[in-house]
């Protein structure tokens, strides 16, 4: 068996959500403005100017996609620096009586992380739990909210597990008590509805990396009507009205524009496809291997987004056995983590360590077709089996089960 | 992986970071002995045939950590005949006890003593080195084999040759053992700051600082060589 294992015949790329492939589509706009139109937007000469129209055509199409005002979109250079914009820019500004933000145990780390600094800043943080599928109780933030509180931030979908939390019914309680609500919704570009009128968010970051676009470019929406002022995190030449100054990337903003355009036109259909390619792949491996647990909730889940836990054996292991075969996948399993604990986010949903060591993140994407994922169930089986048998440990599926009603 | 790479890894940032990188880089060595582990064990039948004189564990499944190894000693030469083990654990960790296994057998199997000198920077040596911070996986290796020798000892009447892995309580208020400290330290934590965040030792006894320091002092030459 070993020997079989070695030999790679495949490159199945299960990891969309740590990064996507760049569409040929938007590095071929993107090539253009390398080659092309390579001018420094604020320059004053026609190529200066050519590169400004091409800033602003993109700043519309996008804009248009969000049902945005042009002027509420700021490009930034990815994902965390647009959370930490939209949460250290709104600290920065409030009045000394408005100290509270409140956000989830389940954030990616660019909230945690920024949150935890501006504790240490004297800032007061309440991070609300979820339930044993990720899912946070809307109730649970209407007591949360105090009358210190400026800002909610809850992701939209959660990158480990993918849990899809209900943004609408969330924005229209911080509404009511008069708090901001920004939203990560990283994760959530290429199937979920990002339509800021639908969702009723004030501020919503965005990745072009997670979106089949480049790395190294994101966008903050900031809406007009409900946010005056953020303090910028980088100061200099003044770009994007002041809150993020250097040139624009223009290369990655147009590519970032198509990424975006591409994503929208094929949501509803790729949703449908990869759904069904998702439960496969779940059915399948749930058939074909004991012992295994589904992460996250069955169906408010991220269309392409497979998390397992394997019991007995350790997640790291299973991954350099699935590399070996040419499957590229992720695990929440303390080996893979820069901190040695396993994943905050599976432990969070409150399952023993012992689930949270064995889990597996499959993320399907547009290259993903069903033969991948029969492929995946059919290898996946005797990598487990094999690790199984030289583990020490052959813990009581019943057992743990029962330790996991016990979570609420 | 070319030499340009390793070396861009390990002149790259800070400990944790340039560790990150590196974990998937193995060595050649580490990955046939992942691939085709040597002396695993596998079912109840082949335990029962190769009748263990010792069987030491460390580890849970909650750690994240477990290995059990079997030992049989010639009681004559005082030497470790055969070894067999399970492993629980990442890569290095099933890596790290195969070598090791293969390591105490070898020309005809090593001496009890010699064997239970064996530190976790002789393995990782062994095995063509392994990321800093996978440390605390090769030390299963050696902590396994010695629970396995002890148990041996009990069996055999030799109860004076025990060697038990003592643990020193350090901080009083939240009973942070030595142990501890040692696990912090083989994770990459070599300074007082690093081990406090990843142990919370020290902030509520104060009185124990100075004595943590110097077990980081101690544990970071034991394993790493260095002051």
């Amino acid at each position: 068996m070993n020997k079989q294992i070695k030999e790679k015949t495949r490159n199945i790329y299960l990891d969309n959500s740590a990064t996507t492939r760049v569409e040929p589509e938007v590095k071929k706009e993107m090539d253009f403005y390398y080659e092309e139109v390579y001018g420094n937007p604020g320059s004053f000469h026609s190529l200066g100017l050519k590169a400004k129209k091409s800033l602003k055509d993109a700043r519309n199409r996008i804009a248009n996609i969000l049902s945005a005002k042009p002027k509420e979109i700021i490009f930034t250079g990815g994902g965390t620096e647009s959370i930490n914009l939209a949460i250290k820019g709104l600290a920065e500004v409030q009045p000394k009586e408005k100290n509270h933000i409140i956000t989830t145990t389940i954030e990616h780390h660019a909230v945690l992380d920024t949150c935890e600094y501006l504790e240490k800043k004297g800032f007061k943080v309440t991070y609300l739990n979820v339930d044993k599928q990720g899912i946070l109780d809307p109730e649970d933030l209407k007591k949360a909210i105090k009358k210190e509180t400026f800002l909610v931030s809850i992701m939209y979908a959660n990158n480990e597990v993918g849990t899809i939390q209900d943004i609408k019914k969330i924005s229209s309680i911080c509404k009511e008590k008069n708090v901001k609500f920004h939203t990560d919704a990283c994760q959530a570009s290429l199937y979920l509805d990002i339509n800021v009128n639908n969702l009723g968010i004030d501020m919503m970051s965005l990745n072009a990396s997670k979106t089949r676009g480049p790395k190294g470019v994101g966008l903050l929406y900031v809406r007009s009507s409900s946010i005056l002022k953020l303090e910028p995190l980088i100061h200099g030449g003044g770009q994007e009205r002041g809150l993020r100054s250097g040139t624009e990337n223009l290369q990655g903003i147009m590519g970032f524009a198509k990424a975006l355009e591409l994503a929208e036109k094929n949501k509803e259909k790729e949703s449908k496809r990869l759904t069904i390619l998702r439960n496969r792949l779940i059915k399948g491996i749930k058939e074909n291997t004991p012992k295994t647990f589904l992460n996250g909730h069955p169906a408010k889940r991220l269309p392409n987004n497979v998390n397992i836990s394997f019991l007995d054996i350790e997640g790291e292991s299973i991954l350099l056995y699935l590399d070996a075969k040419g499957i590229y996948a992720s695990s929440g399993s303390a080996c893979t983590s820069k901190t040695l604990d396993p994943s905050h986010v599976i432990l969070a949903l409150g399952v023993p360590y012992e689930i949270a060591h064995g889990s597996i993140r499959f993320t399907l994407g547009k290259e993903t077709t069903e033969q991948d994922i029969d492929y995946v169930v059919k290898v996946l089986p005797p990598i487990v089996k094999h690790l199984r048998e030289i583990s020490p440990f052959k813990l009581d599926e019943k057992e743990i089960r029962k330790k996991m009603e016990l979570v609420i | 992986m070319s030499e340009k790479e390793l070396r861009i890894i390990k002149s790259s940032g800070d400990g944790e970071s340039k560790n990150r990188e590196a974990q998937w880089f193995y060595t050649d060595i580490v990955k046939s002995h992942f691939f085709s582990p040597k002396n695993i064990i596998k079912s109840d039948d082949e335990m029962k045939s190769f009748k263990a004189d010792g069987i030491g564990l460390v580890g849970s499944p909650a750690c994240g950590d477990g290995m059990k190894m079997f030992i049989k000693i010639d009681g004559k030469t005082d030497t470790v005949k055969d070894v067999k083990w399970q492993t629980y654990g990442c890569g290095t960790a099933i890596a790290s006890t195969s070598i090791f296994s293969e390591m105490i057998k070898k020309d005809g199997g090593m001496k009890i003593d010699d064997a239970l000198n064996i530190k976790p920077r002789d393995i990782a040596n062994e095995l063509g080195g392994i990321p800093a911070r996978k440390f605390h996986c090769s030390v299963l290796a050696d902590k396994a084999f010695r629970e396995a020798v002890n148990d041996y000892f009990r069996k055999t009447g030799q109860k004076n040759r025990i060697v038990e892995g003592s643990a020193k309580v350090i901080d009083q208020v939240l009973k942070i053992t030595d142990h501890d400290i040692e696990h912090a330290v083989l994770e990459g934590a070599t300074t007082f700051e690093a081990v406090q965040k990843k142990t919370k030792v020290g902030i509520h006894d104060k009185d124990c600082i100075s004595q943590v320091e110097e077990l980081i002092r101690f544990y970071k030459k034991k394993y790493f060589g260095e002051d």
